[in-house]
């Protein structure tokens, strides 16, 4: 009976007590301490979210924002699982790439920002560029360490039973090696969105980062913390959207996984 | 590994180069051809001066104070950040850990704050804090926080109950638990997680150099650029790249010394 009215009681635990620190946050932010100025009522930052997001802006910041993310993410998605599962299948390929994706994935990626517009200049090709390169390290090894990690039973048995290269590709080492791609892919996918933010920052006339970035030197309080919500609303959803995705698509192999445990 | 080779003997031996050369090869390889190219003209020659002559600004740099007061600068921020995030989420991250209920109430909040990305926190950080340090240690140390908390948390979770019940049968008090079964298996997550962490205090502490301006080699690089001084933006782009290099390095040795004991670590190093 005890455990019955603890698993009631965390239940009940899980949803008050985030209710209850954003009802301490609103009431002090209400209260008027001396720092109020930076962190004004709650009250006020929703409604200026309202106003802000809903949906003036969304045309001229938002997409902009989101397509650059996309373009980025989507371009290393495709360059990195295609040069993951070339340098998975050899390993003399691997063994000769090694210390040159280990140096470049080691730069911290923003030290790569003045480069990028040194090179490509200021534009939308800039900020694809940079959220491209930075999200192709995790993608990149994940698939490598996947293709590598495929069962060597599995892979000589499609190969005695003749089963032709492309569909061993397509249908054995791109499978068996998903769910560590995906793991890749969430990685970079919160990558992406921090390069989106700080190269907005950078250089750029638009976009959230530039938004919030320019709230702040305006001395626009409100707006800025409407920014950073924004911000902090779409890496939740972005991981929880991802997340659905991945459970569907790798539905298969939580089974298969499951059948072979039991 | 030795099957596949004696499979196909003759068309791998022809091509084989010694393993141990491979990476040498290709390290070479790209240096000279960042080193041709833009002599020859295929790649724009003021955007990618000959790397020869990035190495040898770099060289020169070495000799200079400006150079390792950048680095300094750059090191006490990913060091304080770092800091500051351990000595926060590791106990934090283990007495959330040790209770189910108070795991449960804070599972909501920590799920929600940690996806949030900490570069939306610049500007806020540039009101508070002002442009100096404090901005760029409150930065690093807000981002490495979340990755130690929840891989603390991950460790203190996968405690092997029998061993907890068998320490607890024992008569061990709650705090003998906690220094004798908890710790010792979490502590490789907790490594694992410091790893992460460093990377990611580096990463945010170039990224405070570079938008807010604080000194370090996040702002010389930037600085360097807006001066049209390639060389100069390159030598400092690879300085961070081995910086990175050699503080995951450091971790991994680290690990290895601290955690010879655990399996993960022995088999490791058998296998290397």
């Amino acid at each position: 009976m005890t455990t019955r009215r603890q698993r009631l009681l965390a239940a009940g635990l899980e949803v008050t007590v985030p209710v209850l620190l954003l009802v301490i946050w609103g009431l002090y932010s209400s209260s008027g301490s001396e720092n109020s100025y930076y962190f004004p009522p709650l009250t006020d930052i929703l409604s200026t979210f309202a106003d802000t997001w809903l949906f003036e802006r969304v045309g001229s910041d938002m997409v902009p924002s989101l397509v650059r993310m996309g373009l980025g993410f989507g371009i290393a998605v495709v360059v990195a699982i295609s040069a993951g599962l070339l340098l998975g299948l050899s390993a003399q390929a691997r063994r000769a790439a090694a210390p040159i994706v280990e140096f470049l994935r080691a730069i911290p990626p923003p030290a790569l920002l003045p480069f990028a517009i040194l090179v490509i200049g200021v534009g939308n090709s800039m900020k694809v560029f940079i959220i491209a390169f930075v999200c192709i390290w995790p993608i990149l090894l994940n698939t490598i360490d996947g293709v590598t990690g495929v069962d060597p039973t599995l892979r000589e048995t499609t190969r005695v039973y003749g089963v032709t290269p492309r569909d061993r590709l397509w249908r054995v080492m791109l499978p068996a090696a998903s769910p560590q791609i995906f793991a890749g892919m969430r990685t970079s996918l919160s990558l992406a969105l921090i390069l989106m933010v700080i190269s907005e920052m950078v250089a750029s006339t638009n976009g959230i980062g530039y938004f919030v970035l320019q709230s702040q030197r305006t001395f626009a309080i409100p707006e800025m913390w409407s920014g950073i919500l924004l911000l902090g609303i779409l890496g939740y959803t972005l991981n929880g959207v991802f997340v659905l995705i991945e459970r569907r698509v790798l539905r298969w192999h939580r089974g298969a996984r499951a059948s072979a445990l039991g | 590994m030795v099957s596949v080779a004696r499979s196909v003997p003759i068309r791998a031996r022809s091509l084989r180069v010694p393993d141990w050369l491979l990476p040498w090869a290709s390290v070479a390889a790209v240096l000279v051809l960042f080193d041709v190219l833009p002599r020859i003209g295929v790649l724009p020659r003021d955007h990618f001066p000959p790397i020869s002559e990035t190495l040898s600004t770099l060289a020169e740099q070495l000799g200079e104070a400006s150079f390792w007061e950048a680095v300094g600068n750059t090191l006490q921020g990913w060091a304080l950040g770092l800091g500051i995030a351990a000595a926060l989420a590791i106990p934090i991250g283990i007495v959330i850990g040790s209770s189910r209920l108070l795991y449960r109430a804070m599972r909501g909040v920590i799920e929600f704050l940690r996806p949030i990305p900490s570069v939306a926190l610049i500007p806020l950080a540039i009101l508070i804090y002002g442009t100096g340090l404090q901005s760029k240690v409150f930065l690093a140390a807000f981002a490495s926080f979340w990755q130690l908390l929840v891989a603390t948390l991950y460790g203190v979770q996968d405690v092997d109950p029998v061993a907890t019940d068998t320490a607890r049968s024992f008569g061990f008090s709650r705090v003998q638990r906690l220094f004798r079964v908890t710790l010792p298996s979490a502590i490789p997550y907790i490594a694992t997680g410091l790893r992460i962490a460093s990377a990611v205090s580096l990463i945010l502490t170039v990224t405070a150099e570079l938008v807010i301006g604080s000194a370090g080699l996040g702002r010389s690089i930037n600085i360097a650029r807006s001066g049209g001084n390639e060389e100069l933006m390159y030598a400092l782009i690879i300085t961070t790249g081995v910086l990175g290099v050699l503080l995951n390095g450091i971790f991994v040795l680290a690990e290895r010394r601290v955690l010879r004991w655990h399996p993960s670590q022995r088999s490791g190093e058998a296998g290397a």
